[in-house]
Parts: structure tokens; sequence; C-alpha cells
């Protein structure tokens, strides 16, 4: 098949493209929630994003708030911006560092105003933005300009045989074209630790790797009351056939086909190092790893799923694709791309890559997700230790 | 091509996936061996479901069990040939 050239997305005012064009009402904090959902109430065209964190954070776990926050603002899927936190202090830090994109964006805070009265300042300036917002058209954009995130859930056998290696295909054949590619999922790489730290391109990006690994796994002895068998692999994914965290991990490893890593983000972080393949500190709870990857800048994702993980995101589509002919079936209303056929090998993983590409196109072009359509919105904030 | 009902991913492994709905006691399956395109037949011993794994060959207690051609965990109960493969008789090495 002959890839596309081109996608039809929103030109933003720094050079990066969005496969969408959302005005968010971005909530510094969980007691602005009300605030933020009352506004995208009221107007249209508006979504807001409440989640349960933002008070008496402190140190790197404030930090990664702060990154989560100004990243989600900064996403090319988003055109204009509105920023409400009880402070005004902090809610200055999240307005002033997505200005820097040259979007519209502006922010509002409710000490010594009340929730009544800053609804009706910040909806008038949210009914100003969505009505520009709406002008914006889709132009034509180079395929350089997707920045494609995966992360697989709900897996089952099914996806270390097929549903993961067709994103590596995708992934085999954009990485020459360009692309940003990301994928996350520290814990689920164990038992393939080794394996994928010789995939970082560089020994900085290997040791890297190394050392995010290790911290990571120290972090599991110290906190487990006895190991993760419960949680690693999940029922769902011991169900579905898997029946070891390692037979996951090599599983999950197949997503990445044959690229190399070129640097290890911070959770959150914005890739820095052009075009090609970055692995990112997350965890593998879907909600949150897509999160943090949307936080980063990407601006399409791809979700292999074997059992039936439903999830989707507020800002960056989640495009659902699985191998198993029952989640086909029985959840179909979930699944964007069925490749199922590879099993029963009327279809191989070439065919399949190809099928990707072509509805992770018709998705950039605008195309709704089955989750979008379905009104998944899940945002959740990682949060690194109890607060102050 | 006969239909395959079990997919092996590497020639090193010693285990395979059910690629059908599930497999019957005593069936003779068509086992398909993705990194060389061969195939081979094994008869099964259980029945077992889809995504779920059969052993390739008889395995004993402290047995390392290869799928992508790398470790995955380890025998705690003998497996025969044939029989399925999961958490009652295969555990991670990690915790």
């Amino acid at each position: 098949m002959e890839i596309p050239k081109s996608f039809l997305g929103y030109k933003r005012e720094n050079g990066r493209a969005g496969t969408r064009n959302h005005v968010i009402i971005l909530p510094v904090d969980d007691i602005s929630n009300a605030c933020a959902e009352a506004v995208a109430n009221n107007i249209k065209g508006t979504i807001a994003l409440p989640h349960s964190y933002g008070r008496l954070q402190f140190g790197a776990d404030l930090e990664l708030h702060f990154r989560t926050m100004i990243g989600t603002g900064k996403n090319p899927n988003v055109a204009a911006v509105i920023v409400v936190g009880i402070e005004p202090k902090w809610t200055k830090r999240i307005v002033d560092a997505i200005a820097k994109t040259g979007k519209p964006v502006e922010g509002f805070s409710i000490e010594g105003v009340g929730d009544i009265d800053t609804i009706a300042k910040v909806s008038k300036k949210a009914q100003e933005f969505s009505m520009w917002a709406s002008e914006k058209q889709r132009e034509e954009c180079p395929l350089s300009d997707l920045w494609i995130s995966v992360k697989c859930g709900e897996s089952d056998t099914t996806s270390g045989l097929a549903s993961n290696p067709t994103v590596g295909n995708l992934m085999d054949k954009l990485e020459p074209l360009g692309v940003h590619l990301c994928f996350g999922e520290t814990s689920e790489l164990t038992g393939a630790e080794t394996v994928c730290e010789k995939r970082g391109k560089t020994p900085e990006a290997q040791a890297k790797f190394k050392k995010t690994w290790n911290d990571y796994n120290d972090f599991i002895l110290k906190e487990a009351t006895d190991d993760l068998s419960e949680s690693q692999p999940t029922a769902g994914n011991i169900a579905g056939g898997l029946t070891t965290i390692e037979e996951k991990a090599f599983g999950n490893f197949q997503k990445i086909g044959g690229c190399q890593f070129i640097d290890v983000l911070e959770p959150a972080e914005e890739p820095t190092k052009g075009a090609g393949l970055y692995f990112m500190d997350t965890s593998s709870a879907a909600a949150e790893c897509v999160t943090l990857q949307a936080a980063g800048g990407f601006n399409i994702h791809l979700f292999p799923t074997g059992q039936g993980n439903i999830i989707g995101n507020p800002i960056e589509p989640v495009i659902k694709l699985t191998a198993n002919p029952l989640t086909a079936k029985t959840m179909s209303e979930h699944i964007d791309v069925d490749v199922s056929k590879i099993l029963s090998r009327e279809m191989n993983l070439s065919q399949a890559g190809d099928e990707l590409i072509k509805s992770t196109i018709r998705v950039a072009n605008g195309r709704l997700t089955c989750a979008e359509a379905l009104g998944h919105k899940e945002f959740v904030m990682t949060k690194l230790y109890r607060s102050a | 091509m006969s239909n395959t009902d079990i997919i092996i991913h590497d020639e090193k492994d010693n285990v395979g996936v059910v690629v059908i709905e599930k497999i019957t006691l005593n069936q003779e399956c068509n086992c398909w061996i993705m990194e060389n395109d061969k195939s081979v037949s094994i008869q099964s011993k259980n029945e077992i479901p889809l995504g779920h794994k059969i052993a390739m060959v008889d395995l004993n207690e402290g047995d390392t069990i290869l799928k992508y051609g790398h470790d995955i965990g380890k025998v705690v109960k003998n497996i025969k040939k044939g029989e399925h493969v999961h958490v009652h008789n295969v555990k991670t090495k990690k915790w």
C-alpha cells in the first residue's frame, strides 16, 4: 500500500497540527471542577476536564501536576484554553506556560469572587473562544505532523499474537516518514526489561531506560505487601490466557515493532529530540497513561485490546483495535479496527498494519472514534505520593 | 490451507496459543509456527479456550516456559504434552 503523505488537520500558532479542535475549560484543582463543568454546560463547543487533585501537592508530584495541566493545554488538539483555579498564582503559572504556544488562553480564579460570578465571567470568555474556534478549518498537513502514542489494555494472548504486532507494523512503516511515536507502561515491561533496554538507540537512552525501570521496580518492592500477582496480570488478562507478567510484557513489547527509542521521557514530558520513537515512564493503567501521553503533546492514540478495554480521552482520540474474534463480536461498538482475521490467517500482519494506517488517517481527518462517539473522556492525573 | 487451531510464535517455544473458540479433549490440532511458517500437529489432553496455552512438549517442575523465544515463567507442577498451561501450573519468576 502506498502510504498517504498528508492528513487534514488544524494548523496551530506554534507550527504543530491538531487532529481535533477542542476548547477546554481546565480546572487547576479539584474544588474548581464545579465551576468548569457549569461553564461547559452553558457554552456549546467547550469541554471541562475535571480531575481529583491540585491542592497541597509538593515536590516532584507538584511538578508533574503542572506538567500535565500545561501539556494538556498546549496539545495541538486544543484550539483555546480557559484555566480556572481557586487561587490566582498557580492558575497564572499554567496560563503563562500555555500562552507560549500562541493559542488563546485566559485564567480565572474563584477566591474572593465565588462560583456564580466566576461562572458568568468564564462563560463570556468561553463563548468568545468557542465561536472563534468554530471558524477554524482543516488544512492539508504533512503526515509527520502526526504524533502517535500507543498503549494496550485488557490484554490477552491475542494482543501479543496479533493486535500489538499490528501496531508494531504501523510503527515500522511510519517511523521512516518522520512521525513522532511514544510507548510507555514501565510496569508492563517487567520480564522484558533487558530486551527493551537494548532497543535504546544510544547508550544514553539505554542507561536512562535502565534507571527508570529499576527505580520503578524498587518502588514496587518497597510498597508491595506481598507480590503483584493480583494486579499484574489482571483478572481480565488471566481470563484471556495470560499467565505471568513476563508473558504480558513480551506481548506488550510487540507494539514497537523493530523500532529503537531515541529518548526516555518523564511522565507528561514533551519530546525534544525530533521525530522517532520515545519511551515515556508511565503507569500501565490505561487512563493515566493516555492522559500523560496527551500531555506530552501526542495527538492520536492507538489502543490494542484483547478482552475489551473501553477507554477514551477528552482531547486525544483513542483508536481501538482487537484481534480477539469474541471481543470484536460482543463489544463491536468499542472496536474501530478488527484484525481478528490474522488469527484465522485470512489476513497477514502487513495487511493489518495497512488497515490500521488507513483508520488512523481517517480519524486524524476527523472521523470520530468509537470511544468519542460513546462519550469516553477519561482524564486521570497521575499522583506520585500523598499531599502535604 | 487447513484451519489453524494453535499459533506458536517462535520455533524455540514450548507452548502454543489456541486461536479458535476452544479446542476439545483429544482434538487433533493444526499448529502454525509464525517464525518459520512451519506446521506441526498435536493432540490436546484438556479442553482449552481461545487465547489459552497448550504444552507442546512434556514439562517438569522447575522447567522454563518459552514464548516469543523468551523466558515467561517457571513450571510449578508437571505438565504433559497437550495439556492446558496456565496459572495452575506456571508462575512468574518476578514476584
